[in-house]
């Protein structure tokens, strides 16, 4: 009986396992095909499509683009977050709650809702769609989420620590390079990181506010328009091991701290 | 000579509530201010209005004789112990403690030298490399105490600096604070709720209750002769019961006419104290208590800790610190006295 659940509990634990993992499993082993179709039989291994992807400087400027997007964009969203938190962590400003409430509403808001919007905001302003609507866009989407993180890591014994500076000289200005931001350190890591996950996936708002230019995701779905391929597998296993990058180096890094 | 602070009228409002009602407050250079009270009796928004954290609603505060209302604590010459320590945690000790001094723009060698001297001072000084985190509760808070020290403020502020500390670790950094106080001759103003922690360490001891001084002098006077009930009930344990003056130097109470002067008016209705360790048993030629029925005796090292219910009024409980080896136990009807020069008169 007991053996019976024990097998029981391991299948399912499979099958979840599966179930999350196959496709990416499948992704990147028909990325090292030998032939033309990302179909069975399995005929690698070969690294011809990874050489075809670094050879297409379309796929590869895409692949600069989308990492300047990512790094410019949630650089702003971790400094805006930031002092968007500190502000309502500090002061006692007019109707606090629903401003809060109001900054982290583009969370609960679709990215298509969000890339329609700018689009035609910018249509009527004259901005031109391109890699700057693109990474405002990004700036839209992750503020939200840096402030709520920062936000929740302002709490009254950070805020004695900021009162104690003060006492002992500190101007505003030294308080917060000086002491608010290498205190917060990991938090203000965690948002940035996020951010940058989050930038480097987005394809709706880039689709919709890039034009000429344009990020990883975008280039992607171009290429799939022209029918399956392994170099698209290819170019989805970087971008895969692009983002397990950030996550290994984010948790490198937050959680040496958070120990600490 | 003219105090080092002055507290003018000082009231402070939160919304409805009052913190403090028209405090006012003199504290001389060189000494140990210690404020006592309960928690919600005002004692730490008076600190935080010295440190300049907040500007009272009415009122004036002069530091060395400068209107200090209104200044930011940047610019007092105040510093605070936080009651968290409120350590950077991202520096180390050293750079804690020289914090201040980079802030008033002193050079990494000097501040260096000056955060060595005073760390040795507190007793630390093998703690200069390491971070907070690393230390123990007890070396946090001399980091905060030199860290506040190194700056030398005229007036060096406490909030309850010794509330996150076992009794021990307590007692023994006690000693050293008001060692420390002495050698660096600093005004320390220190609060507390702890009333042995006041009694050891203050040269003026001030008692708040409900956003007022219910009583401020030196600590022995405070204990001895407390100006009021409640100053009587928060600095130690004592038996009150109420009394009635019935003429000049003569008071009815429950134990009988009891021959003491009191400046109240005959007829008014007055209250009375006993210190524990002020009543005895079995000595018939003081001034008697009756018999009372003890109901608890708690062994406590060097006394024992009785309480009793006097026979004549069950309502009223005795209070009494005998000697380790008196002979008495729960349940025993025992007679109890007391010296009328001990019996404290309490008018209001």
């Amino acid at each position: 009986m007991r053996s019976a659940i024990r097998l029981a509990t391991v299948i399912y634990a499979v099958l979840i396992y599966g179930f999350i993992f196959l496709p990416v499993v499948t992704l990147v082993l028909f990325s090292f095909q030998a032939t033309s179709f990302p179909i069975p039989p399995f005929s690698g291994p070969s690294l011809r499509w990874y050489q075809a992807v670094l050879g297409d400087t379309r796929l590869t400027s895409a692949l600069l683009n989308s990492l300047l997007v990512a790094v410019i964009s949630s650089a702003v969203a971790t400094l805006l977050g930031f002092l968007a938190a500190w502000g309502f962590a500090r002061f006692r400003l007019p109707a606090s709650a629903l401003m809060r409430g109001l900054i982290t509403l583009p969370l609960t808001v679709s990215y298509l809702i969000i890339g329609m919007g700018l689009l035609v905001l910018f249509n009527s302003i004259g901005f031109p769609k391109s890699l700057s609507a693109a990474g405002i866009g990004h700036v839209v989407i992750n503020l939200p989420l840096c402030f709520a993180i920062l936000y929740s890591q302002m709490g009254e014994h950070q805020a004695n620590i900021e009162r104690a500076a003060r006492d002992l000289g500190a101007k505003e200005w030294q308080v917060l390079t000086l002491v608010t931001a290498p205190m917060l350190w990991p938090a203000l890591f965690a948002s940035f990181f996020l951010s940058m996950t989050f930038s480097w996936d987005e394809f709706v708002i880039s689709f919709l506010l890039t034009r000429f230019e344009t990020t990883l995701p975008v280039e992607i779905w171009n290429l799939l328009r022209s029918g399956l391929n392994p170099k698209t597998n290819a170019v989805g296993s970087l971008v895969f091991l692009v983002s397990i990058a950030f996550v290994l180096l984010f948790e490198l890094v937050f959680f040496r701290k958070s120990r600490s | 000579m003219t105090p080092l602070v002055q507290v003018k009228s000082v009231s402070q409002k939160f919304g409805t509530m009052c913190a403090l009602d028209d405090v006012s407050l003199d504290i001389a250079p060189r000494s140990y201010t210690v404020l006592l009270g309960p928690s919600g009796s005002g004692k730490t928004t008076l600190l935080s209005i010295l440190g300049g954290f907040l500007v009272p609603t009415s009122g004036q505060v002069l530091i060395e004789g400068h209107d200090c209302t209104g200044m930011p604590p940047a610019k007092r010459p105040t510093t605070t112990v936080f009651q968290d320590y409120a350590l950077f945690p991202h520096m180390t000790v050293g750079a804690n403690v020289g914090f201040g001094l980079r802030m008033r723009g002193v050079a990494a060698a000097e501040r260096d030298k000056r955060a060595q001297e005073v760390l040795k001072l507190v007793g630390l000084p093998e703690a200069f490399g390491k971070k907070p985190h690393q230390l123990s509760g007890g070396q946090r808070q001399r980091v905060a105490l030199a860290r506040a020290l190194v700056v030398e403020p005229s007036v060096l502020l406490l909030d309850e600096p010794l509330g996150a500390l076992d009794l021990k670790l307590r007692r023994q950094m006690q000693e050293e604070l008001k060692a420390i106080q002495k050698r660096v001759g600093t005004a320390f103003v220190h609060v507390t709720h702890d009333q042995e922690e006041a009694m050891a360490l203050a040269d003026h001891c001030v008692v708040m209750s409900n956003g007022r001084i219910e009583d401020e002098g030196p600590a022995e006077r405070v204990y001895s002769k407390p100006a009021s009930r409640f100053s009587a009930t928060f600095m130690g344990e004592s038996t009150i019961f109420p009394g009635r003056v019935i003429g000049s130097g003569e008071i009815e109470t429950v134990f009988g006419r009891w021959q003491l002067a009191s400046d109240a008016k005959p007829g008014s209705e007055i209250v009375l104290a006993l210190r524990p360790e002020h009543v005895v048993i079995d000595q018939k030629q003081l001034l008697p208590l009756g018999e009372a029925r003890v109901s608890d005796v708690v062994f406590q090292g060097s006394f024992k800790r009785v309480t009793a219910s006097l026979a004549k009024d069950e309502s009223l409980t005795l209070l009494a610190r005998l000697p380790a080896d008196a002979a008495v136990q729960a349940g025993d009807m025992v007679h109890f006295a007391c010296d009328p020069k001990h019996v404290l008169v309490l008018t209001r």
